[in-house]
């Protein structure tokens, strides 16, 4: 009797055995490493190719750069973070003025546009200027707190006259000595390194009053007091404030100072010398002649 | 002999290889299914920290990670006999293990029940050079034992030291650094047809796996189902299989005698099948569902349906009793158990102190088989089911899994065999230089 129904010819059933080839493909999927390079590997390459490809060309690069500057910009110039005006504290008219032009700042520009190092060594890089602190202000406000250098002596040189302080540093040139009167004088060369014991040295000669000139370095070691009547007086190298304060107090006692002499010479402090102008000179020996004539 | 240490050593370089990577599979090449695990090893040993034995009897050194079966083909009385078929079984069953597993795995450790098993007892006797009991003894006193003529074309086995003697101190498990005179060793010997170890190896091989190890089966399922004072005290193990019974002594946890009788539930299926006239596979179902081998008053009246393929509707819809198929069932269990009690009345079960007899294997699943075993073996009959191990699935812990089991323990902690010591110096070939040293350690 034939099936009415025709049915595919049922063939044996399949082998539930893997196939040679099929049981080493799938020894090597769990090999490891090899499971280890498919699940990170493989996406890792993917990405990488997909990336190279998108970037190398020219155009997309140039987008996303431009987007990006753009979006950097765009944060750059929001009101919280731009700068409009600048405040100078610690530093005197001229000084500020001075600093405003050293440093071109265009305001409003943006905070992330101002370089505060930069701008801090120019700052101090002006002479008059001590220190300087730069900071930016809440408010859109860039701060410069300068210190000033104060001058404390006039330095006449031979290319004029300059002000400097007490370390000796260079503040500013001036015109001339009338321009700052409060301030002593001193001269010669490297006198700038040694401000501090010229200052000492000005006042302890305070009870000169206004006889007192200035001071002078001579030969890059030590010091002249140089006073009215074309005075000096040499102070030694070591110890110039004992020797000068030895002069103040011989002039007290014996008025050496106000009578004709053109230098007391301190720097043989076992020794000191009186040099006599040459009119006082002339009449001593006027009078030792007369004297002697009138003896006989 | 040296060809015997050689092919086995080389397995166990491989198992030790096979134990640094940590992942062995192990392969139980039966008649009737082909059981494949994958074991991990996570180094822990054998005996913890306080030098006792851990959770689970100290077998928590292995985790199975990965556990398969299948049909087996072309595998009969335990031995292959069509290449090709038992590949591709091996094949499907390490597939489905190695994907449970999620890793790969290049050793196989593998047992098989055929190849018609012999036992033998060695010993040897040698005189100690020193009254210490060292290695080099120990491994003299293997080499020097006298191996009976086992015949051409039979490899050994297992060749397992059993019980040293040292001077009329009998019982030694370890009789390294003992004092003594005489050294005396008592080895037994287990020689399995070469051709069915080759198939095997060949098989495996064409798989590209390693062979790291090869067992008994008779010998692993005893290693599984026994207890432990069973083991220690005497006990046999039988295990049912499909085309072969193992059967299987152990002494002092040391199997002193295995064989194979070539019968199994194939066999018992094939009877229902004949009996009945029906398909093999509805007889093997008919076996599981309502198979037995004591019938009652209530299986004269229990019908089933036997059914059949052929078309022919009157020969279609058939029914037995289920004391008709106890009665073609039973004889051949009986056959069985009988061929098992000559083995073990030839072995000398008898004279063992305790007689313990465990039945194990798919086999001894059939309803009733306890009592039927007790009369013919003896009263001391209990069914026995696979050690617990780790990771275990529910579905292989069952009798019919214990040797697979049992090889996974033989895997994790082998017993000490002869191709485990050194050979000794002087069967070195000549200008060793082992022997030259040990030359001029005996003159100076």
């Amino acid at each position: 009797m034939r099936a009415l129904i025709r049915k595919k010819p049922t063939a044996s059933r399949a082998d539930p055995a893997p196939s040679r080839w099929a049981w080493r493909v799938q020894r090597m999927m769990l090999t490891p490493g090899i499971r280890f390079a498919l699940r990170a590997g493989v996406p890792f390459c993917i990405t990488l190719l997909a990336g190279t490809l998108y970037l190398s060309d020219e155009g997309r690069r140039g987008a996303i750069e431009q987007a990006v500057i753009e979006a950097r910009a765009s944060i750059e110039t929001r009101p919280e973070f731009m700068v409009n005006l600048m405040a100078i504290d610690g530093a005197k008219d001229e000084l500020a003025t001075y600093i405003r032009d050293v440093l071109p700042v265009d305001f409003p520009i943006s905070s992330f546009d101002l370089d505060l190092d930069a701008m801090r060594a120019t700052v101090t890089a002006v002479p008059a200027v001590k220190s300087a602190a730069i900071r930016i202000r809440p408010g859109g406000v860039l701060q410069i707190d300068v210190e000033q250098r104060e001058a404390a002596v006039l330095w006449r040189t031979q290319d004029g006259l300059a002000l400097i302080d007490a370390q000796g540093f260079y503040v500013a040139a001036a015109t001339s000595r009338f321009a700052r009167p409060d301030l002593p004088l001193i001269a010669g060369e490297e006198a700038d390194a040694h401000v501090g014991e010229a200052l000492e040295l000005i006042q302890a000669a305070a009870p000169l009053g206004d006889r007192l000139r200035g001071l002078v370095r001579m030969g890059e070691r030590r010091w002249d007091v140089v006073l009215d009547r074309d005075q000096r007086i040499l102070l030694p190298e070591i110890e110039p404030l004992r020797a000068l304060e030895r002069v103040i107090a011989l002039e007290g006692a014996q008025d050496i100072l106000t009578r004709d002499v053109a230098r007391i010479d301190m720097r043989l402090a076992r020794r000191p010398t009186v040099q006599m102008t040459p009119e006082a000179a002339e009449e001593r020996t006027a009078q030792q002649t007369a004297f002697r004539a009138n003896n006989q | 002999m040296n060809d015997l240490y050689h092919s086995q050593r080389t397995m166990r370089q491989m198992r030790k290889i096979a134990m640094q990577r940590g992942v062995v599979a192990i392969l139980d090449v039966g008649s009737s299914k082909i059981a494949a695990l994958v074991l991990r090893f996570d180094g822990s040993a054998r005996l913890d920290a306080e030098g006792e034995f851990g959770s689970l009897a100290g077998q928590s050194g292995f985790r199975v990670i990965g556990a398969a079966t299948t049909r087996s083909r072309g595998v009969r009385f335990g031995e292959i006999t069509a290449m090709g078929e038992t590949e591709r079984a091996i094949r499907t069953a390490l597939q489905a293990a190695q994907k449970m597993a999620g890793i790969r795995v290049d050793h196989v450790i593998a047992c098989f029940a055929g190849g018609d098993p012999r036992s033998y007892g060695l010993d040897a006797q040698v005189t100690l050079e020193d009254q210490v009991v060292s290695e080099d003894d120990v491994a003299r006193v293997l080499s020097s034992c006298d191996v009976p003529e086992y015949g051409e074309g039979r490899e050994v086995l297992h060749a397992q030291p059993v019980n040293f003697a040292l001077d009329h101190r009998s019982g030694l498990i370890d009789p390294r650094g003992q004092l003594g005179n005489e050294l005396s060793v008592d080895m037994h010997m287990l020689t399995v047809d070469a051709a069915a170890v080759q198939h095997l190896a060949y098989c495996i091989k064409r798989c590209d796996l390693e062979l790291a190890g090869i067992a008994s089966s008779a010998y692993v399922s005893g290693i599984a189902a026994l207890v432990e004072d069973e083991q220690e005290l005497g006990a046999a193990c039988i295990d049912l299989g499909g085309g072969a019974t193992g059967v299987s002594i152990f002494m002092k946890k040391h199997m002193i005698y295995a064989d194979s009788i070539r019968m199994g539930g194939d066999h018992i299926t094939s009877d229902i099948s004949l009996g009945l006239s029906v398909p093999m596979a509805n007889a093997e179902r008919i076996k599981t569902f309502y198979g037995g081998v004591h019938a009652t008053g209530m299986d004269d009246r229990e019908m089933i349906e036997i059914g059949g393929e052929t078309g022919d509707y009157e020969h279609d819809r058939r029914t037995a009793s289920v004391s008709e198929l106890i009665g073609i069932m039973r004889p051949r269990v009986e056959e069985i158990l009988e061929e098992v009690r000559a083995r073990l009345d030839a072995a000398g079960f008898d004279h063992l102190p305790s007689q313990q007899i465990v039945l194990t294997g798919g086999g001894s699943q059939i309803p009733g088989l306890d009592g039927l075993a007790a009369k013919i073996l003896g009263q001391q009959v209990r069914l026995g089911r696979p050690l617990r191990v780790h990771g275990l699935p529910q579905a292989a812990t069952g009798p019919m899994f214990s040797s697979a089991v049992g090889l996974a323990l033989f895997a994790a902690h082998p017993q000490d065999e002869w191709w485990d010591f050194d050979i000794p110096a002087d069967r070195y070939p000549n200008r060793s230089l082992k022997r030259a040293v040990k030359w001029f350690k005996d003159n100076w």
